[in-house]
């Protein structure tokens, strides 16, 4: 089986005017050919999935997942009831949907499936589906909308997602059920005097779909929280799904957008837009917040301490930061004898063992890792916390430590990171670690020159991803 | 036709957890208990209340969130399954309540009038909110009195809390009118919780007392105030106070129920009966009643 990959995405409007009234307002007439335009578009592409993330469906709990394979109710819209009632029945891809919670679960977010007879399926996900799939032939998956999560934690559902895309080689339609600016009048009012609401309300959307027809999406979902301040009434739930669908689309800048339509729904701005992942040609990937791999955010809330919960949330948000060392064996002092080399500049042991022992021209260095001398800390981050709860951590920075350490030692005997002849390196986690590895190994002892053997170990004494073992060149004595 | 009456206003919240917990037959899922301090609150309210004759109810639900102005159920039945799309999991509720349509059409009358926003909502197939139904549950299980049920219009949201609380305040002065002048004995219950910042996590057995607490200290503080105003007749100190209060205990109030329903007990100067408080994930919740039949000024 291939891969599996996203074949394209879709921004759709959430109110139910363009299901239940397209003949009353123009403007909807024209979202509703819109609408129908990106169905045709979406049956000719072939998809075998549609996975829609709609914000009228807020959640508290981390994220749901519908798993009903069959869900069947009746919507009637908390505002626009009198525009009438609108039947469902759609065909859910259950096992996709069970497949990406545990995809969630191991990248540490919170997710649940929902499989309940009569769960209400919320009014953006019934209007994307009932036009984007009015024959049910596609099978759909539908994720909420959670009120806490940060742009970390709705990355990593992205991630989670195309986890699962690719490993079941699905061809699949990311959709986003979402208005642009979201201020309605707070009064009823005829169809044929819908307008947006706001002047400024209708610059900013024009400016959004200014960069969304030119594949933007990154810059979108960059600018969210300025969107969200500017045009957004502070409903439950904010300008975030920008920030899933750029993940689904690894937060690319160059794809190949196009504006369906833009209109008004009760002064709302609803735009349908198709974002193709063809090279627009246009752009770069200006990715420059925090690519996220794995939430380590607020969890262990109910057992009440939270600071070390902080701790980790910062991580996910700002790594690298140095994490106090909390776990892992007591440490030592360096052992002494006539041929050992022991710093002060770096850290303890943690055993009966020197930092390097001198044997004729040769240094031995005992395996230095990245634990910083004096505080223990872990540049980057430990890869698990005391009660061996996985963490995210930066490779990187902790493969760079491990070099500045082993610097340290040399420059305490009288040499440098020049004389470095053999290097043997562990890794707890090569396919997650090599890369990031191998790019800082390549800035550093990589410019020396010494031969290198990389391994990987089921783990080291203290929660760390990689530590060294050097052979170098003594310093002449005199 | 005689002079209605309110004969008390509750502050009365709604968390599916308490329906859950308390097992009756219309919901589905079956707990072990918990929450007992807010289920034995209820308990207390409707001992308070049970020898007291009033015609209907009149509740204000922060879950049936409307932009477009107000809404009132406006149809004489509502029969159907309810099921919490946050926690579907804890409650999926089969009710069938009656609605008061005549006092509901003279309190949308009365607000219009005032030139508020107003809709009667007469879709057959619209699905009563669970926060309305979760109240309406612990408050009268029997189900034995009609209901109005109005929707939370978010201005908070569009606007400020300012403006919300000025909205809400009108709407409760034109409840109070609407009651009075219908002749009938009505209880006025706001259905919201105070302190309102969730947990985001859940235990594997929700009902897992050891598992809950207030989020914060700074919410705890913040519900013992309010509480304080409540219990020591200091109703306008708690309106003055709402704007600080909804930003920074994250208040379940921006929905515009308690501030509604202080101005239709004409902001009460006398005690409110505190009858529970407990935390539900992390929220904070009070049931306070304010025995507004033992007051005469409060129904002049």
């Amino acid at each position: 089986m291939s891969d599996g990959e996203l074949i394209g995405s879709y921004i759709v409007p959430v109110h139910p005017h363009t299901v239940l009234a397209p003949e009353q307002n123009e403007g909807w007439g024209r979202l509703r050919a819109a609408y129908d335009a990106a169905a045709q578009r979406i049956k000719e592409s072939e998809a075998d999935l549609l996975i829609i993330y709609s914000t009228t469906w807020p959640s508290i709990i981390g994220h749901q997942i519908i798993a009903d394979p069959n869900p069947e109710w009746v919507m009637v819209d908390h505002d626009f009831h009198e525009l009438g009632s609108i039947p469902y029945s759609f065909n859910i891809d259950e096992k996709f949907a069970h497949a990406w919670n545990e995809a969630n679960e191991k990248r540490g977010l919170k997710s649940r499936t929902v499989a309940y007879h009569g769960f209400p399926i919320d009014v953006g996900s019934v209007v994307a589906l009932k036009l984007l799939n009015p024959d049910n032939a596609i099978p759909a998956v539908i994720v909420s909308s959670n009120v806490y999560a940060n742009r970390a934690e709705t990355t990593v559902l992205s991630k989670a997602c195309m986890d699962v895309v690719k490993a079941t080689g699905r061809k699949a339609v990311a959709i986003t059920a979402m208005s642009l600016s979201n201020r309605m009048f707070t009064k009823p009012i005829e169809p044929k005097d819908d307008r947006i609401h706001s002047l400024k309300d209708d610059e900013w959307n024009r400016k959004i779909l200014e960069l969304l027809g030119e594949g933007r999406l990154e810059d979108v979902g960059q600018l969210s929280r300025t969107i969200h301040r500017q045009i957004r009434v502070n409903k439950v739930v904010a300008f975030k799904p920008m920030w899933w669908l750029s993940g689904m689309n690894s937060n690319r800048n160059n794809l190949t957008g196009e504006v369906l339509a833009y209109e008004a729904l009760h002064g709302a701005g609803g735009a349908v837009v198709h974002l193709d992942p063809t090279p627009s040609g246009a752009g770069d990937i200006e990715y420059d917040e925090d690519d996220v791999e794995y939430f380590a955010g607020e969890r262990n809330v109910l057992d009440g301490d939270q600071s070390e919960n902080q701790y980790i949330e910062s991580l996910s948000e700002e790594s690298p930061v140095e994490v106090p060392q909390k776990n892992g064996p007591a440490l030592w002092e360096p052992t002494e004898s006539k041929d050992s080399v022991n710093s002060e500049a770096a850290p303890k042991p943690v055993g009966a063992y020197p930092h390097a022992r001198r044997v004729g021209d040769l240094l031995y260095l005992s395996g230095v890792g990245p634990r910083q001398p004096g505080t223990n800390a872990i540049p980057g981050g430990p890869i698990h916390d005391k009660d061996g709860k996985p963490l995210n951590y930066d490779i990187k920075a902790q493969t760079q430590a491990v070099v500045d350490n082993i610097t340290r030692i040399l420059e305490e005997a009288g040499g440098t990171i020049d004389d470095v002849l053999d290097v043997t390196s562990f890794l707890v986690d090569m396919d997650r670690d090599f890369q990031g590895y191998n790019e800082v190994w390549a800035e550093t002892l990589g410019q020396v020159g010494p031969t290198r053997t990389t391994l990987a170990v089921r783990a080291l004494p203290t929660p760390i991803a990689v530590e060294m073992k050097v052979i170098a060149k003594a310093p002449k004595t005199e | 036709m005689s002079k209605g009456e309110i004969v008390a206003g509750c502050l009365a919240p709604h968390p599916p957890h308490l329906v859950y917990a308390e097992n009756p037959p219309q919901n589905e899922p079956i707990a072990e208990g918990g929450w007992e301090q807010l289920r034995w609150g209820y308990e207390r309210l409707r001992e308070s209340l049970a020898g007291v004759d009033y015609d209907a109810i009149v509740l204000l639900s922060p879950h049936w969130q409307t932009y477009v102005g107000t809404h009132f159920l406006g149809l004489p039945k509502f029969k159907n399954l309810s099921v919490d799309p946050v926690f579907p999991n804890l409650f999926r509720y089969h009710y069938d309540l009656d609605i008061d349509v005549e006092l509901a059409q003279q309190i949308h009358d009365r607000a219009a009038d005032a030139g508020l926003a107003v809709t009667m909502m007469k879709n057959p197939d619209f699905r009563v909110d669970y926060g309305a139904i979760t109240t309406g549950h612990m408050f009268n299980p029997s189900w034995d009195k009609p209901l109005v049920v109005i929707s939370s219009n978010r201005s908070r949201d569009y606007y400020s809390v300012e403006v919300m609380q000025e909205m809400m305040i009108e709407l409760g002065r034109v409840t109070r009118e609407a009651i009075l002048a219908s002749g009938k004995k009505v209880v006025v219950i706001a259905s919201n919780s105070l302190s309102h910042r969730h947990f985001t996590t859940e235990s594997a057995i929700p009902e897992d007392m050891s598992k809950e607490h207030i989020t914060s200290h700074a919410m705890h503080l913040w519900d013992m105030r309010m509480i304080e105003y409540f219990r020591t007749g200091q109703a306008q100190r708690i309106l003055d106070e709402m704007p600080e209060f909804t930003e920074q205990a994250i208040a379940e109030s921006d929905g515009g129920g308690l501030s509604w329903l202080l101005s239709t007990l004409d902001v009460p100067t006398y005690p409110g009966i505190l009858h529970g408080y407990g935390t539900i994930i992390g929220t904070g919740n009070a049931i306070v009643e304010w025995p507004a039949r033992n007051h005469k000024e409060a129904s002049e």
